[in-house]
């Protein structure tokens, strides 16, 4: 049974107000063009605020536009009890085409949908099938689709994927207008601001509004006297007081009744009805399941298209096993989210690990992860910096160095060690690695050409992106011998870049190099600019002091005992670094350990001097002298000076004939 | 045969009456046909003796439309419950999805309740069936009778429902409890549609 519209419910006869604008505009563009833009659209509102009058504009507008448009209006009450008809005259089908070949439907009232699974799941696939051949389905209700009890959820879904608006109750200035409309149409003339005062009175329904016009129509026909504002009010706000607001909402509901009550109640119906709900539960358990599991792992952030395909479907093979799978996919995306995440922090919400559609996308990411994610080499922990041994001459630098290590990238960034060879930079650049190291994150700490080997291997392996990211994420980065990166443009390329990264991300650079950075060649000036823009300190050589000091740190460590004197002794011999000084004391405490003799500085002045010890040498290793002994009488008695073993007469013979 | 069929899309369910000899197996049957729609009910075929006796199986099918997009059918059967047609009841019971057993709830009708349902427990074994796994309920018909002369629900439950399967008081010939069992029977079959895997 279709209702035919009513030819009063036109967009031409609609009053406008702020309320309904926007449901008119979208239920004008559907009419304009159906089954192309809001499709489906919901419109909901309280009871006589005009869905219905919307509803059959749309149909009205719609064949204005194209007159062999078919346009099908009906209530749900009778869209179930057409169903019902069909059902029990065995034309289900029949019943089914007939709304497939309908351009515009119309369907008013459907909050009545609820509890009603079977009608529910007849309008799921009423609406599919219209979507799915561009024809416009249109539906109204007193209450948005998620608030309509019971409701199947893919129902609400799709009524969410169209358009779902709401139109309110009419202002002040739209009740006034459409009073005067339908005054005018009924041809009736008011007093000066009658209306007005009845728009004022807290209607807000636009039925009961009506009724009140209705109601001073009659009363002013009966009346001799021009009805005034005051008694207008009175007449009305009256009638509204006593009216139960509620009642229209209850009206469809009682209207539709007595077709329900008369039907004879029968045994095999209610038997019908209940198998029915048991199929419809039963069979459609799956997309229950289905719907839970899409509605969960989306909360959870997962892509899942390949269920929502499901959910489209009428009928799946083994659904419970492809659920199965799914949450299996999604479970190995989550370990590998997890490890991916572990290596590298900004990775824990990646899209790759959301779609379980692509695991091999998961696989790559996590591939690359773990490339990217080992740490970029750390510093040696062998060297500290509270071993480090501070003195006059290395004072500045140390005290640089502390500094850096305790507020990196707020004082020197970048803070340049220049040194030569064997002076303690990489020492001093370690210990500061691993001071910054303990605040926390991942601190590179490597040699130049270290960098520029891994820099070769990541080319080579053409992970260039994920050599660049590991060096990205330390929160320092310390450079050995920068000045090896001389001449190697690709290296100062990747250098320059991360340079700037870094600084950029607030972390702190420390480099140290060998020559002073002005006298650096084969380096790009935009780099040696950018070294120059922090803090350059020199280290000088060790002094004897240093040296001493770190002698006597040795002996402590190795005898358990430091002796002072043999420390100085062997400090103040020539050595133009703290580990040629070591070196040194490694020979004497050698040869006292082969003669069995406890290591002293008369000891230690006989295996390098080769002197006996004398009680002058006590005195002269005491004092900062260049460790050289003049040449004199005893020259040739210096063991140093001294050549012990020959070789072999014969191979120097052949030395000297090349 | 199979319950669900998604290939056609369709819903096929073989309930059987099933007890002993004058129980009301044929009486629930009519009673169902008689308030079926004609449009829904096939032809109630039924084989009876002269004197009313179920000779062979009587046949009422049943089609509940579409529901949820399956064609739905309910196939009720009854067996003769005379002792002697033990080959027929054998027949019958191929292939049921579920099975009511009608007792009669007179006293004096106690052994052959009994022994009717040791027969359904060795025909159904007999096919390999376990009866534990088939839905099967209970209607105890004839509750009508003077009180003196029945066993009560409960006393009826305890003499033959030792599993605790549905069980429902009837009157057959009034209607009483016959929709109620054949609801029964129907919700355990089709609630085996979501854990039993579909067959094709």
């Amino acid at each position: 049974m279709t209702v035919t519209l009513n030819p009063l419910y036109r967009f031409d006869t609609l009053i406008v107000g702020a309320a309904n604008r926007l449901a008119v505009t979208a239920a004008k563009a559907v009419a304009e063009s159906p089954g192309t833009v809001y499709n489906p659209l919901f419109i909901y509102a309280r009871p006589g605020l005009g869905k219905t009058h919307l509803l059959m504009a749309i149909g009205h507008a719609a064949r204005a536009i194209n007159p062999r448009l078919t346009v099908e209006y009906l209530t749900l009450d009778e869209f179930v009890e057409a169903f019902h008809a069909a059902i029990a005259a065995g034309h289900g089908e029949a019943y089914r085409k007939r709304f497939l070949d309908v351009d515009v439907l119309l369907v008013d009232d459907v909050q009545f949908l609820t509890h009603r699974r079977e009608m529910q799941a007849e309008l799921l696939r009423l609406t599919d099938a219209l979507q799915a051949t561009n024809r416009q389905i249109v539906l109204t209700s007193d209450r948005p689709p998620a608030e309509i009890e019971a409701l199947d959820e893919r129902l609400i879904r799709r009524f969410a994927g169209g358009l779902i608006i709401d139109v309110a109750a009419p202002d002040y200035e739209t009740r006034v207008a459409i009073l005067r409309r339908k005054a005018e149409e009924r041809r009736a003339g008011f007093g000066e601001a009658v209306l007005e005062a009845v728009a004022s009175l807290a209607i807000d329904n636009v039925r009961e509004l009506l009724g009140a016009l209705n109601r001073l129509i009659a009363f002013q026909a009966v009346s001799e006297q021009a009805l005034g504002p005051e008694q207008a009010r009175m007449l009305v706000g009256g009638e509204v007081e006593t009216s139960e607001p509620t009642a229209p909402a209850a009206q469809p509901v009682v209207e539709s009744s007595p077709a329900v009550a008369s039907a004879e109640p029968s045994e095999f119906d209610d038997f019908l009805s209940e198998i029915a709900a048991t199929v419809a539960q039963q069979v459609d358990a799956w997309r229950g399941k289905v719907t839970a599991a899409v509605l969960r792992w989306q909360g959870e952030g997962f892509r899942t298209a390949q269920l929502e395909v499901l959910l489209a479907q009428e009928m799946v093979n083994d659904p419970e096993r492809i659920l199965r799978e799914f949450e299996e996919d999604v479970v190995r995306l989550q370990h590998m989210q997890a490890e991916a995440a572990a290596l590298a922090p900004e990775l824990a919400g990646s899209a790759a690990f959301r779609d379980p559609a692509n695991l091999d996308a998961a696989e790559e990411a996590l591939r690359q992860a773990r490339e990217e994610g080992a740490p970029p080499p750390p510093p040696s922990p062998l060297w500290r910096l509270d071993t480090m041994v501070e003195t006059a001459a290395n004072r500045v630098v140390l005290e640089a160095v502390r500094t850096v290590a305790a507020e990196p990238a707020h004082r020197y960034n970048p803070l340049v060690l220049v040194g030569g060879p064997a002076v303690g930079k990489t020492h001093l650049l370690h210990a500061l690695g691993n001071a910054l190291a303990e605040r926390g994150g991942p601190v590179a700490c490597l040699s130049a050409p270290e960098f520029t080997g891994e820099l070769i291997e990541a080319i080579d392996r053409d992970a260039i992106a994920g050599w660049r990211a590991r060096y990205r994420r330390a929160t320092a980065f310390l450079l050995d011998d920068v000045h090896l990166i001389a001449a190697k443009d690709r290296t100062q390329d990747e250098l320059f870049v991360l340079f700037n990264a870094l600084i950029d991300a607030g972390r702190q650079l420390v480099f140290t190099s060998a020559a002073p950075l002005d006298e650096l060649t084969g380096v790009e000036p935009r780099l040696r600019s950018r070294l120059e823009g922090g803090l350059v300190v020199e280290l000088s050589p060790p002094d004897a002091a240093v040296r001493e000091r770190v002698l006597l740190r040795d002996l402590e460590s190795k005898l358990g005992t430091a002796d002072p004197q043999l420390a100085a002794y062997v400090a103040s011999r020539p050595a133009d670094s703290v580990r040629a000084a070591q070196a040194l004391l490694q020979r004497v405490l050698e040869a006292a350990s082969a003669q069995g003799v406890t290591p002293s500085a008369a000891f230690a002045r006989e295996v390098i001097e080769g002197q006996t010890p004398a009680p002058a040498a006590a005195k002269r290793s005491s004092s900062r002298s260049s460790g050289l002994v003049a040449p004199g009488a005893s020259a040739t008695r210096s063991r140093e000076k001294m050549v012990w073993e020959w070789p072999e007469v014969s191979e120097r013979v052949i030395e000297e004939w090349r | 045969m199979s319950l669900v069929n998604f290939t056609a899309r369709e819903i096929t369910c073989k309930l059987v009456y099933y007890g002993p000899g004058r129980s009301g197996k044929t009486t629930n049957l009519q009673y169902v046909y008689g308030r079926v729609p004609e449009s829904r009910r096939g032809r109630m075929v039924s084989l009876a003796t002269q004197t009313d006796r179920t000779l062979f199986f009587d046949f009422l099918p049943l089609e509940l439309g579409t529901i949820s997009g399956f064609t739905t059918k309910f196939q009720l059967y009854t067996v003769p419950g005379q002792s002697y047609y033990n080959a027929t009841r054998k027949l019958v019971l191929q292939g049921a999805d579920g099975v009511v057993f009608v007792g009669d709830s007179q006293a004096r009708r106690f052994d052959d309740n009994l022994e009717s349902l040791q027969n359904l427990q060795d025909n159904l074994l007999a096919q390999g069936v376990d009866i534990r796994q088939l839905p099967v309920v209970f209607q105890y018909n004839k509750q009508d009778l003077p009180r003196d002369l029945i066993l009560s629900h409960d006393e009826m439950d305890d003499a033959l429902n030792f599993r605790a399967v549905p069980s429902y008081p009837a009157d057959a010939l009034h209607g009483t409890g016959v929709f109620e069992t054949l609801r029964g029977i129907s919700e355990l079959v089709l609630k085996r549609l979501a854990v039993g895997s579909p067959v094709a």
